[in-house]
């Protein structure tokens, strides 16, 4: 089934031009799907779009085969849950468990549900041991788990993260990649990662590139990394890996195209035992 | 980083941290009435005797007790600074002569000393069982107590909710704006800024370029906040579960009757002892 489709869609923050122009996508449901661009090329807007924090000027956001609107925008929010960039800036109460029962609370479940919810979150994410903790003392990457576990508690069947790693460090950012793609693969939840980090989009089922408020190049990740210089021309620079492979390969040895560390690493293996 | 102490939450598992939140509101509104009909050190003593059981029941370490008073250290100085210079009563309390010092409006007189020691042990006292009640208390929890307490401005359509969640994330976003201002004021002085120096008047016009950067950073993390919530399905108006229960126990019941057993003693030294020492 299609979890969110995007229909000729157009969003503008004011009169000077557009920020996302007659967008036209579909998310399939258990897919993980990676959204890249450079600043300002629209991707976060896409993130709001999806759950109603903005609604589109023309065009429509289907979620689940139904349009989004002023009334159905409560129920496409607890089917697509967002996690925002600042990990400091989304949790509303001070202790872990508090925060995680926020969303819960907030759709009306009884009690006894909301502590299953936070059980499960917390432990989809790996916080189990922090649920009496005091948010402002955990790690960033530790804070955007509970971001995480926030969103899962009230169950949504798509988790759509706005560069949520974009201010952590590498341990941080490894942290949270880890936690998606288990969520995408155990919970079949539906991902989209909004990132400018290559490496990050690589463990996508599929990427899309955002240039200007259009979708600019579409494919699997390893498609798209092999245009490598058609990516320069939309401000992205191909993952290091990527980068070492191509200076291999202008230096005259014969390494294939990949983004797979350990694949490059055999091929070079090979070539020294050559 | 400073550590924020004030008003933040110290998670520990205590009898004082279990006790029901709007209990707890209830006591520090019971206890300033109490401090304030103690009319000597008499019933002060009972009020700190009352204060030293909550820290100690609490399990929250002194110095972080200590701290809280630290923060209103200028204040009780200036307190008492005054009620010294401006007293001028000629009341003898222990031997020796009444008036020690005089000049013009100013004088330091045994009356004076006294009736200051008076008010700072009030105001200690005060801002310590404040800080007890944060420290042993979730802004969630309080919060909710406060909603509940608050129940009856529900009945007149002021809506009581959407304040006691102001007043929550307010305190949950105490440490971060301190942070904030910290890194705000570090990048001023390291552009030249001198925020330390100078007469009063200066200082704090040498804050106003920290100031307006955090005040633009608030706007931003109510803006993302705000996102946040809304994303998670918050909507001023609709009714929420609330997950943490509030009920009465057999700690409150104890609790409820030291308050009650503090608040008589208070008047009953007041009634049958005069002066204030």
């Amino acid at each position: 089934m299609t979890a969110i489709s995007f229909r000729d869609v157009s969003y503008a923050y004011d009169e000077e031009g557009f920020r996302i122009e007659h967008l036209n996508t579909e998310i399939e449901e258990g897919e993980f799907l990676a959204v890249l661009g450079h600043n300002g090329s629209g991707k976060s807007t896409l993130a709001r779009l999806m759950n109603g924090l903005l609604l589109a000027d023309s065009g429509t956001v289907e979620v689940f085969g139904v349009p989004l609107t002023e009334k159905t925008l409560y129920d496409a929010r607890r089917q697509v849950g967002v996690v925002f960039q600042n990990p400091d800036n989304q949790t509303v109460a001070s202790i872990v468990e508090d925060d995680v029962a926020f969303g819960a609370e907030n759709i009306g479940l009884p009690r006894e549900e909301i502590g299953r919810r936070i059980e499960f979150a917390l432990s989809a994410v790996g916080m189990e041991k922090y649920r009496n903790a005091t948010v402002s003392r955990l790690s960033g990457g530790q804070k955007q788990r509970i971001a995480i576990a926030g969103v899962l508690a009230l169950k949504p069947k798509v988790l759509v993260l706005d560069e949520s790693t974009a201010m952590l460090d590498p341990r941080g950012r490894h942290e949270i990649m880890d936690v998606v793609t288990k969520l995408n693969r155990e919970e079949h939840i539906t991902v989209v990662l909004i990132t400018h980090f290559m490496e990050e989009a690589l463990l996508a089922d599929r990427a899309i590139v955002m240039n200007r408020g259009e979708i600019a190049m579409q494919g699997t990740p390893q498609d798209i990394f092999e245009r490598h210089e058609e990516l320069l021309t939309y401000n992205l620079a191909l993952p290091r890996i990527g980068e070492i492979c191509k200076k291999l390969q202008a230096g005259g040895l014969s390494v294939p195209d990949t983004l797979d560390i350990d694949c490059l690493a055999e091929a070079i293996g090979r070539l020294l035992n050559e | 980083m400073k550590d924020v102490s004030f008003g933040q939450y110290y998670p520990v598992d205590s009898f004082v941290h279990k006790v029901d939140p709007r209990l707890k509101i209830l006591f520090l509104i019971g206890y300033i009435v109490a401090i304030f009909l103690a009319k000597n050190f008499y019933g002060l003593a009972v009020c700190a005797f009352v204060l030293l059981l909550v820290i100690l029941f609490s399990r929250v370490p002194i110095l972080k007790v200590l701290r809280a008073v630290k923060g209103i250290l200028f204040l009780v100085i200036f307190t008492a600074a005054l009620n010294i210079l401006f007293n001028r009563s000629e009341e003898v309390y222990w031997a020796g002569p009444a008036v020690y010092w005089r000049w013009k409006i100013f004088s330091v007189t045994q009356g004076g000393i006294v009736v200051s020691l008076f008010l700072v042990a009030r105001l200690i006292l005060l801002v310590t069982l404040s800080s007890m009640l944060t420290y042993t208390t979730t802004p969630v929890a309080l919060t909710d107590g406060l909603e509940s307490l608050l129940t009856p401005l529900k009945w007149m359509h002021i809506p009581v909710y959407v304040l006691a969640d102001v007043m929550s994330i307010a305190l949950r976003f105490i440490p971060e704006l301190s942070a904030q201002t910290e890194r705000i004021a570090d990048a001023q002085k390291s552009r030249g800024a001198s925020l330390d120096s100078g007469g009063p008047v200066k200082r704090v016009k040498a804050f106003v370029p920290v100031l307006v950067p955090l005040f633009l950073a608030a706007f931003r993390i109510a803006d993302d906040l705000g996102e946040a919530m809304e994303s998670r399905c918050y909507m001023s108006g609709r009714t929420r579960t609330k997950y943490k229960k509030m009920h009465f126990t057999w700690r409150d019941l104890l609790v409820f009757l030291l308050l009650g057993g503090m608040i008589a003693g208070v008047v009953l030294l007041r009634i049958y002892i005069g002066g204030i020492l």
